[in-house]
């Protein structure tokens, strides 16, 4: 009898760590207030949105750093690759991209990116194996980023280092863009030349 | 009859079992993994592909967008130095200096994420902010009421956490606790 319960409890407690493992995988995709979630209904798709400075009433996501002026673009890339342009504040700039699971899977800041402007293209594997090779070569600047999911987060922050320039960063987040990009019409195939008419 | 019972007692102690395991990991910090350095504790992974399953239910129940390697690294404090739980009641002096990067925030949140709200509005500083001493060290005193030099009010919560953010820094995934990566120290001055 008391092996017969014994017996049970074990089995029970083997098969809870299962239920354990199983659930916390499982979360991340069932989560109803994550990040993109909460993003969701102030942030439309393939769009920058300014988020309200934190506050302790309102915040747009917890643990947002109050002294960081910060936009989102939250992307769908099923229409096509997206353009991203962020200016650069006098302080710090940084851009971090994230699936819609909310895992980073790049960042880059004003210093890595080494201009006044931090010009990017987002796409998918697949998006970006359709590229045209002389394209990428002749575009050897063009900095293209490669997203794990269609859908995701950019977060574009920048760094008020004294409160007086908060306006300059809220100013920098707000002027930058992301915008799917219009496919090119593909080209007209160049006309045969026509064969000289024999003259009469 | 008797395989009936057992089995559903067998199906609720898994239940019991796993769900407990998981609230416990999830609301008592997924301790393992992390870079602790005195008190501090980041979890550079996080910002990363890498991260482990713990760490993504982690940020997807919190809700929170974690710090991207790259951007930067966040270190989080929910206790001073002997171990004592940060009290908003208390005066508590963060002091030293911080590893190297190119700017650092400290910030003061509610165990939720939230800020706390307080009469002056300050709910961090940033390393330009701070007074320093010649050698380049500092003293932020936090507590509930004001205080000459550097101030961070509590707003008197019972608890809070401080986060400490690197930004554009060496420290990330392969740092190791040691000399390179200079904590401040955090101890409690007095208690109410």
């Amino acid at each position: 009898m008391i092996i017969r319960w014994a017996l049970l409890i074990l089995g029970g407690v083997l098969l809870g760590g299962i239920v354990h493992l199983a659930t916390v995988i499982i979360l991340p995709r069932t989560a109803t207030q994550d990040a993109y979630a909460r993003l969701t209904p102030i942030a439309p798709v393939n769009t920058v949105v300014a988020l309200p400075a934190p506050t302790p009433e309102k915040a747009a996501m917890p643990f947002m750093d109050p002294a960081f002026a910060s936009a989102v673009c939250r992307y769908d890339l099923s229409q096509g690759p997206l353009k991203l342009t962020v200016p650069v504040s006098p302080g710090y700039t940084s851009v971090s991209f994230y699936t819609r699971y909310d895992v980073a899977y790049y960042a880059i800041n004003d210093r890595a990116a080494g201009r006044r402007i931090i010009e990017l293209d987002l796409m998918t594997t697949a998006q970006h194996d359709q590229v045209p090779e002389d394209e990428e070569v002749t575009a050897a600047d063009r900095l293209i980023v490669e997203s794990p999911t269609l859908t995701g987060l950019i977060a574009i922050r920048a760094l008020a280092p004294e409160p007086g320039l908060m306006r300059v960063a809220e100013s920098t987040v707000a002027a930058s863009k992301c915008s799917t990009q219009q496919p090119e019409p593909p080209r007209p195939p160049p006309r045969p030349l026509e064969p000289p008419r024999p003259r009469k | 009859m008797r395989l009936l019972f057992g089995t559903l007692f067998g199906l609720a102690v898994a239940a019991g079992v796993g769900l407990g395991l998981t609230y416990y990991s999830l609301t008592h910090g997924t301790a393992f993994a992390g870079l602790s350095i005195e008190s501090w504790t980041a979890w550079p992974k996080s910002g990363t592909t890498d991260a482990d399953p713990y760490v993504r239910a982690s940020i997807a129940r919190t809700g929170r967008l974690p710090t991207a390697m790259g951007d930067g690294v966040s270190f989080t404090l929910s206790s001073d130095d002997d171990g004592k739980a940060l009290d908003g009641r208390c005066e508590v002096v963060v002091s030293g200096i911080t590893p190297t990067a190119r700017f650092w925030t400290l910030s003061l949140y509610n165990p939720d994420g939230a800020l706390v709200a307080n009469s002056t509005n300050r709910y961090g500083f940033t390393s330009q902010e701070i007074v320093r001493r010649s050698d380049g060290s500092f003293d932020i005193v936090v507590a509930p009421r004001a205080n000459p030099g550097n101030w961070l009010p509590t707003g008197g919560v019972e608890r809070y956490e401080l986060v400490l953010r690197l930004y554009d820094t060496a420290v990330g995934v392969s740092t190791k606790a040691g000399r390179e990566v200079p904590m401040p120290d955090v101890a409690t001055r007095s208690c109410p």
